[in-house]
């Protein structure tokens, strides 16, 4: 019987494959990442030690058109079952309107490394860990329209079910936990989706945006059950709804990004709830030049303010780290080509000037040929021990990446 | 008998065949000068037969970008360009990148002005982001190859001087040979000579010396086709003299007047090149 609906579905899609036109390529890679400082909480040496293989399959036929990554890898520090549909999905494109049907990596607003408007998952422990960029991000399971219009572009996103950010693991990084003691510990994953809408077009020449976004924040929370004599602690994404905009155009020698967005945290709108994170205000200033040839300078002012601070003071709990009402960000990245642009040398900082947290990135990239490249970085990490970063500070690494492209 | 009226009329007739014989002497002696065209007129010409030609363009390129021992990597991406009017105005610029492996479905967009910087974006799919760039320095290197971002998609006439030197042979075309110095001290050369094929104004050689009078970089028209009537540079190269690396470019596939839309060059088809475009 499957053999038999197996051959009539090779026989209905037989046209279409006929027609289409198929691609398939992929790569072979080996990362590493070496502890710099200190071990692994579970005792191991690496961030990351893995080999992985990546296989796409990108078909096009007339206004269709699939495209399915998906990764194999071989975890060396413990992991099980590393198979991953990077993204999988189905595009249609008609005149003045487009869809896209499946896992999809979406990415909203200007920032580096800095988010404002940027609401879908990411996966800071590849970051962290020295992995490649493009692991930075995570697809989420999706149906994106867009629609063109003459006055504006829309683009609209419907997540029936909610994906969250993945954050650096336990077992690797040592994180701030202000309850240690406290074994029994459950995940709460929001029940629904969420939806979000971009609108964009060119005002007079600059690129302008509005992003609206109802759903969940993507880094999760937690709530003790029992603050006296907690005995499970239970880990939760609050709701979260988006109000921001973004602007982007040429300014003197460079260009000039500005971002701000509004962060109502719908489920503790009174700022009461001390598990909850505050309704926020973001703010990111960002500029860009090219002063000489193959050297790119980026400079980013990044601010956070909380909405209810003195419910926040109030309702935290005493023992329990203190935050500032505002939160100042400022980063630099340099990116110097050099022997035909083959070799890539990249340095990205950022300080905290609020809390002192800082993190530095230095990276060297070659491509020995066209299908082989290699890169070795670092990432240093530092502040308080509560700190986004600061909680990092024995977690520096020294990493490696090698990838053979087919 | 003739009236006075008459004797009048004769006496003007005389005039004016005096008259007409200083004009025509005049108009003898002006073809040469109207017909000999000025080093600015020359590279305004060339401009137009090589960067301009056609409402839209498309090709695509391959960039074989050799080093001195020979070693070889390469580019391969499809350009289409779009005039926004007449030959020395605004243009548009999409491009798609097929090679290297690491930057395949890479695309890159630019709005060009003559007179102002251009705009840039960039769709870099490992994140699925797209960027605006920085771009003030059109003197940089075109993805790592010898030609520059000006080699590829032209230099504004009005940034440097040009003047007509002599005539002059490259192979078996006659060539206007001009000379080009940059009024300002921001290029990265000290003049460029370039030599312009009389006949369909096509750059089939060019010349670039450092600012210490010093040959350094050497362009040459290496085939020129007829695509749809116009004559095109298909395959050139640029050679670096001074550390021996070179880039050789063939344009295949190529077509003008294709009607590309100009809804092409939006955000949109930047996350999302259409096929029909980028084969």
């Amino acid at each position: 019987m499957s053999r038999f609906a197996a051959v009539c579905t090779a026989l209905l899609l037989a046209p279409l494959a006929a027609r289409a036109e198929v691609a398939l390529s992929g790569f072979l890679q080996q990362n590493t990442a070496f502890n710099a400082v200190a071990a692994n909480p579970d005792g191991r040496h690496s961030k990351w030690l893995e080999e992985r293989a990546q296989l796409k399959l990108d078909a096009t036929g007339g206004a269709w058109r699939l495209l399915a990554k998906g990764d194999l890898a071989l975890d060396h520090l413990g992991r099980q079952d590393q198979s991953e549909l990077r993204e999988g999905y189905v595009d249609y494109t008609a005149g003045n309107w487009d869809m896209r049907v499946g896992r999809q990596v979406i990415t909203w607003g200007l920032g580096d490394l800095v988010f404002v408007n940027d609401v879908f998952p990411k996966d800071y422990e590849a970051l962290f860990a020295g992995r490649p960029l493009e692991y930075l991000k995570r697809g989420v399971d999706a149906v994106k329209l867009g629609a063109y219009p003459e006055f504006a572009n829309f683009e609209l996103v419907l997540a029936p079910g909610f994906r969250e950010s993945r954050i650096p693991n336990a077992n690797r990084f040592h994180l701030y936990d202000p309850m240690p003691a406290v074994a029994n510990r459950e995940t709460i994953m929001p029940g629904e989706g969420d939806v979000g809408l971009r609108i964009y077009r060119d005002v007079a020449g600059y690129d302008a945006a509005l992003y609206l976004y109802r759903g969940f924040q993507r880094t999760p929370s937690m709530r003790p059950d029992n603050m006296t004599a907690p005995t499970k602690i239970s880990t939760f994404y609050p709701q979260l709804s988006l109000y921001g905009a973004s602007v982007s155009g040429r300014a003197g020698e460079g260009v000039l990004s500005l971002e701000a967005a509004y962060y109502d945290s719908r489920q503790d709108r009174s700022g009461n709830d001390f598990a909850v994170p505050n309704s926020q205000t973001r703010l990111l200033a960002g500029y860009q030049i090219q002063p000489v040839e193959d050297l790119s300078l980026g400079f980013q002012y990044y601010a956070e303010a909380m909405h209810d601070y003195g419910a926040y003071r109030a309702a935290l709990p005493a023992g329990f780290p203190v935050e500032k009402r505002r939160s100042h960000t400022v980063t630099a990245r340099l990116t110097q080509f050099f022997l035909h642009q083959t070799l890539r040398l990249s340095v990205y900082a950022s300080y905290n000037a609020s809390n002192g947290d800082d993190f530095v990135n230095p990276e060297l990239r070659y491509s020995f040929t066209d299908r082989v490249w290699g890169a070795v970085g670092a990432n240093f990490f530092g502040g308080k021990s509560w700190g986004q970063f600061g909680q990092l500070s024995r977690d520096d690494n020294i990493y490696l990446q090698v990838r053979y492209q087919f | 008998m003739k009236t006075k009226f008459q004797r009048r009329l004769m006496r003007e007739a005389r005039y004016a065949v005096t008259k007409r014989w200083w004009i025509w002497l005049i108009a003898g002696l002006l073809p040469l000068q109207a017909f000999a065209l000025t080093g600015e007129e020359v590279m305004k010409k060339s401009q137009a037969a090589f960067l301009y030609p056609g409402k839209d363009f498309k090709a695509r390129v391959v960039m074989k970008l050799i080093n001195k021992d020979g070693q070889e990597r390469v580019r391969e991406l499809t350009m289409l360009r779009k005039n926004a009017g007449e030959p020395g105005g605004d243009q548009r610029y999409f491009m798609y990148f097929f090679q290297p492996a690491d930057v395949k479905d890479m695309s890159f967009m630019i709005y060009k002005y003559p007179a102002k910087d251009d705009d840039r974006w960039i769709f870099i799919p490992a994140i699925n982001m797209v960027k605006r760039i920085a771009a003030q320095d059109r003197r940089s290197s075109f993805v790592g190859s010898d030609f520059t971002y000006e080699d590829v998609s032209g230099r504004d006439l009005e940034d440097d001087n040009h003047a007509f030197e002599r005539e002059e042979k490259i192979g078996s075309r006659d060539c206007y040979l001009v000379k080009s110095t940059p009024k300002g001290t921001d290029a990265d050369f000290g003049y460029k000579l370039t030599w312009v094929d009389k006949a369909n104004f096509l750059p089939l050689k060019e010349e670039q010396y450092d600012k210490r009078g010093a040959r350094y970089k050497l362009f040459t028209a290496d085939e020129v086709a007829d695509i749809q009537g116009v004559p095109t540079v298909v395959k050139r190269s640029m050679k670096n003299l001074q550390s021996g690396h070179r880039t050789e470019v063939a344009y295949l596939k190529t077509g003008y007047n294709l009607g590309i839309e100009d809804s092409l060059f939006s955000e949109r088809f930047l996350r999302q090149p259409p096929r029909k475009w980028v084969d």
